[in-house]
């Protein structure tokens, strides 16, 4: 299938064309099975805890209710603007997340005041780049010093921008060999079982 | 023990207020600050700002979810207000996440009624469909057969919006709201493969991954973090857009003072390093 499709990508035939609709077409149905066998998982998962007794498993019974009531009122009632199911959204689901990653702020600030030593040159460097674009990127950087932010786009622009390239190529070079080795059947850790 | 030696056992939780104080009273007492436009965000604008009124429409992608809203969602509805206030029509796409439909429903709630924006006719919302890059690849070729019908359940082929919309060809710009690495993904599938011209708005901390590809033109411009988010409200407040609620400039008061106050904390706690260090080393 990996060789056809890249035979196909050069071959602007309409039995080609019919062909890579059917692939994407199919991968959109796979896609949703894949949505059951989420489901299944996971209430696999916390039945098992439930039976178990495991550390906090009662809070499985939330999971079970969160996951059915929000199901229920989404088919029941619909969904869009004003349904109870957009209401649970806004108001229960849209706080919790938020104040979870919120309290990333929190702890990145302790961490940072304890960890982020110049220990070293590179350290240092590293430290003084970090401050320059905390500052740079906030319109109080722009009044302590007016050109500031194109400092910034330069530090982004060029010596982040050179580094980040040559992670990408990395990972794409990474990427085609896999998918090579996959395709030519030399890995099959896919497949399961073992090496 | 010293002072510095006890600065830097400063018990964390004064930290945690200092950061809370320094993130809540400029909120409170409403500290407003200019915002310089960069490079990035002028160039979305612009792109956005090329498209012609009630001509083909706009993609906007909500492939984010609630953790990242406070940060995303000012760039979504800044967009949004945008489009409708210059009359561009506006395909509203709720992203490979299957919570990135809720928070286009929000943007809508909040936005569509400043502008009496009406659902087939001003925009369409598309909901989620499992399939990631699969769905992104299956719009290259048709749009209404990837979906069949909106978020609301009405069929596509009866909203005049789509009258003559079949795919990428007929969308001059698509912008992915994400925090994630998926603007690749449109990068890569729709970009490299169907030539769709492709924005991006992401967090401030995904957006030095995203420079590689807007240095070669992959993107057509990028909002970074919530500052982003203002640079478009302050463009858009230079365009004569109506804008109730500026929520990406009323925070750079909170960001500017909780980044300065990060800002000491690291060289205070520098500071204290160097000194305790030199005097362990003459004890």
């Amino acid at each position: 299938m990996g060789i056809l499709m890249m035979v196909q990508f050069f071959i602007p035939h309409p039995l080609s064309t019919r062909l890579y609709r059917a692939v994407l077409d199919s991968m959109i149905i796979i896609g949703v099975f894949m949505l059951v066998f989420a489901w299944r998982s996971l209430a696999y998962f916390h039945i098992n805890r439930i039976r178990r007794r495991t550390e906090h498993w009662w809070y499985s019974y939330l999971t079970f209710t969160g996951w059915i009531v929000t199901a229920a009122l989404g088919i029941g009632l619909g969904i869009g603007a004003g349904t109870p199911h957009q209401l649970i959204f806004n108001h229960i689901l849209i706080p919790l997340q938020a104040t979870m990653f919120s309290l990333l702020a929190f702890y990145i600030a302790s961490a940072a005041f304890r960890a982020f030593k110049a220990r070293n040159l590179e350290a240092g460097l590293l430290l003084v780049a970090a401050v320059v674009v905390m500052l740079g990127r906030v319109p109080i950087g722009q009044m302590i010093y007016s050109r500031l932010p194109e400092v910034v786009e330069w530090i982004m622009m060029y010596p982040n921008m050179a580094a980040q390239r040559g992670i990408l190529l990395g990972v794409g070079l990474g990427m085609i060999s896999t998918a090579l080795k996959i395709i030519m059947g030399i890995e099959r850790g896919y497949l399961g079982g073992g090496d | 023990m010293g002072f510095w030696s006890k600065f830097l056992k400063l018990d964390r939780r004064w930290v945690f207020l200092m950061i809370g104080l320094s993130v809540l009273i400029p909120l409170v007492a409403r500290i407003s600050m200019p915002t310089a436009v960069t490079p990035p965000v002028q160039n979305l604008f612009d792109a956005v700002d090329a498209i012609e009124p009630d001509g083909k429409p706009l993609m906007l992608a909500f492939d984010f979810a609630p953790d990242t809203e406070p940060e995303l969602m000012p760039m979504a509805t800044a967009i949004l207000r945008h489009c409708f206030a210059k009359g561009i029509k506006v395909i509203l796409y709720g992203g490979l996440y299957p919570q990135g439909a809720g928070m286009a429903q929000l943007a809508l709630e909040e936005v569509t009624a400043e502008y009496d924006a009406e659902s087939g006719i001003d925009y369409v919302f598309l909901g989620y469909v499992p399939g990631a890059g699969a769905v992104v690849l299956s719009m290259g070729e048709d749009i209404k057969g990837t979906f069949g019908r909106d978020y609301y359940g009405v069929r596509l082929d009866s909203l005049p919006m789509l009258n003559g919309v079949r795919n990428y060809d007929d969308i001059p710009l698509v912008v992915d709201i994400s925090g994630s690495s998926v603007p690749i993904l449109w990068v890569l599938y729709a970009g490299a493969r169907y030539g769709q011209e492709v924005g991006v708005g992401t967090t401030a901390v995904s957006a030095a991954q995203y420079y590689p590809f807007l240095q070669t033109g992959q993107f057509a411009g990028m909002l970074g973090g919530l500052k982003g988010a203002a640079e478009y409200e302050k463009l858009n407040e230079d365009a004569g857009v109506r804008q109730i609620r500026k929520r990406a400039s009323i925070g750079m008061g909170s960001q500017s003072i909780a980044h300065i106050l990060m800002i000491a904390l690291i060289v205070l706690g520098n500071i204290g390093y160097f000194v305790t260090v030199r005097k362990g080393r003459n004890a």
